[in-house]
């Protein structure tokens, strides 16, 4: 299969490299650029494990082409510190034990990162809503959503 | 495994409608891709060419004349229809819709115009824009044509786009007054495919008693979204009650052929048609009745 030169922005460092048009997006992160930070749960665009933002939207890297993906930004769990400093949602999520295997956490904190950016007091219910789609199998929701909550309450606001 | 195919990438219509010239014995088009890839990665389609038209930028758009209607461009995300304040003010129900839809990121991906042409029968937008009186338009290297959405969906997964031809936009009529619609699906999970869906618009008279129109379209009741035309015909010129209510169910539940699959056997499909056309009927009066006291739309 001829392989198709692709431009990209991950974690803002840009990238140009050779894949094969079928290549999908959490493919070309995790196997051509390393980034193994973003998982690869069901494969069926069922279970988001495999979120990350593409131009700040929450998408399914599992479920995007990766030439789909050409000239947008993309930011994956590995963006989500600055430095060796991380996010107040991932702060947070440590705080609260809001993963139990850690299978669905990268997802669970782009969707999060993405709906705190967009209203960053959300509602329980707006918080539910925007990690509908993530399934966590260890069913443990009710810290994620506390995890959410807590940054939402501006509990981690320029903890230094 | 995703089979290899020739990848092409239009940037506008004419571009699109190029290759689709020139790929004509074999290909897909992908928009969003969250429905072809997940049949593309079991290999159930393997097409020799794709062409992505994602990119597309002179088809996303969101239209409204107060007396043209409403216009949303194919390659338009779900998500951007469910945040549009100008669907939101004129067509509640599309938002409605686009909450149970899917996920927020099948939504930021996911377009109107893929899932249209993906014709899955259970897929939502199919009955919420046929109880709208939708119409969709589409063009391929000659022509542009534009049929009813009713006539669009001719199978299970297949559509009235011939080869070479590309949906373009859905269209939909004002509202006419004292007309209001309601959708609902029938789901285990919130957010999954409906294993029925019901979609109901009903116009009342002037005094916003009796009703003289009616469009009632079913989901996932058959190998396309359909219209519950016997059903339709017993609420014109009727006033609500329960006794109608139950006649127009039971209607519903007739003119429905559904098939049975792990999700539910086809009696239970025909049961479920009839609770939600009940339900759904009701809901749409009961809005009209609000918009009539109200005097306007």
């Amino acid at each position: 299969m001829e392989k198709r030169l692709l431009h990209i922005t991950v974690n803002n460092e840009t990238h140009e490299l050779y894949v094969e048009p079928k290549r999908l997006l959490v493919e070309v992160l995790r196997d051509e650029l390393g980034l193994t930070g973003t998982k690869r749960g069901c494969n069926t665009g069922a279970c988001s494990a495999c979120t990350v933002l593409l131009n700040g939207l929450p998408v399914k890297s599992c479920s995007v082409l990766a030439m789909q993906a050409d000239g947008t930004e993309i930011t994956t769990v590995e963006g989500l510190a600055d430095g060796g400093k991380l996010s107040p949602i991932q702060r947070s999520f440590l705080d609260h034990g809001a993963y139990q295997c850690g299978f669905c956490t990268s997802g669970m904190l782009m969707s999060a990162t993405a709906l705190l950016k967009e209203s960053p007091k959300p509602a329980k219910e707006q918080i539910i809503e925007a990690i509908h789609g993530n399934i966590c199998r260890c069913t443990g929701y009710n810290s994620i959503i506390r995890a959410i909550k807590a940054v939402a309450e501006g509990k981690y606001k320029e903890e230094e | 495994m995703i089979q290899d195919f020739v990848y092409s990438r239009a940037k506008t219509v004419k571009e699109a409608l190029d290759l689709l010239e020139k790929y004509k014995d074999d290909y897909k088009i992908i928009c969003g891709g969250q429905s072809l890839l997940i049949l593309m990665r079991q290999g159930l389609v393997a097409p020799a060419n794709l062409i992505d038209i994602k990119g597309v930028e002179e088809l996303n758009y969101i239209k409204f004349k107060p007396k043209g209607g409403l216009k949303i461009g194919a390659v338009t995300t779900h998500s951007e229809i469910q945040k549009s304040s100008l669907i939101k003010k004129h067509y509640p129900v599309l938002i409605d819709m686009e909450e149970n839809l899917a996920s927020v990121q099948t939504r930021n991906w996911g377009t109107i115009g893929g899932n249209l042409s993906h014709g899955d029968p259970a897929g939502d937008p199919g009955p919420v824009f046929i109880a709208l009186n939708a119409t969709v338009k589409m063009a391929n290297k000659e022509r542009e044509r534009s049929i009813p959405l009713e006539e669009f969906f001719i199978d299970y997964f297949e559509t009235a786009l011939e080869e070479g031809e590309l949906l373009l936009e859905v269209q939909l009529p004002v509202v006419p007054p004292k007309t209001a619609t309601a959708y609902e699906k029938f789901n285990i999970i919130k957010n999954d495919q409906g294993i029925v869906s019901v979609a109901a618009s009903i116009t009342l008279d002037s005094r916003g008693s009796t009703c003289t129109d009616a469009r009632i379209a079913l989901g996932a009741a058959a190998s396309t979204p359909i219209r519950a035309r016997k059903a339709e015909k017993l609420l014109i010129g009727q006033r609500l009650d329960d006794g109608l209510l139950e006649k127009i169910g039971k209607k519903a539940s007739q003119e429905a052929d559904p098939v049975a699959d792990i999700h539910a056997s086809e009696e239970y499909r025909k049961y479920l048609v009839k609770a939600l056309t009940k339900r759904m009927v009701k809901k749409a009066w009961e809005r009209a009745k609000i918009i009539a006291r109200k005097g306007g739309l």
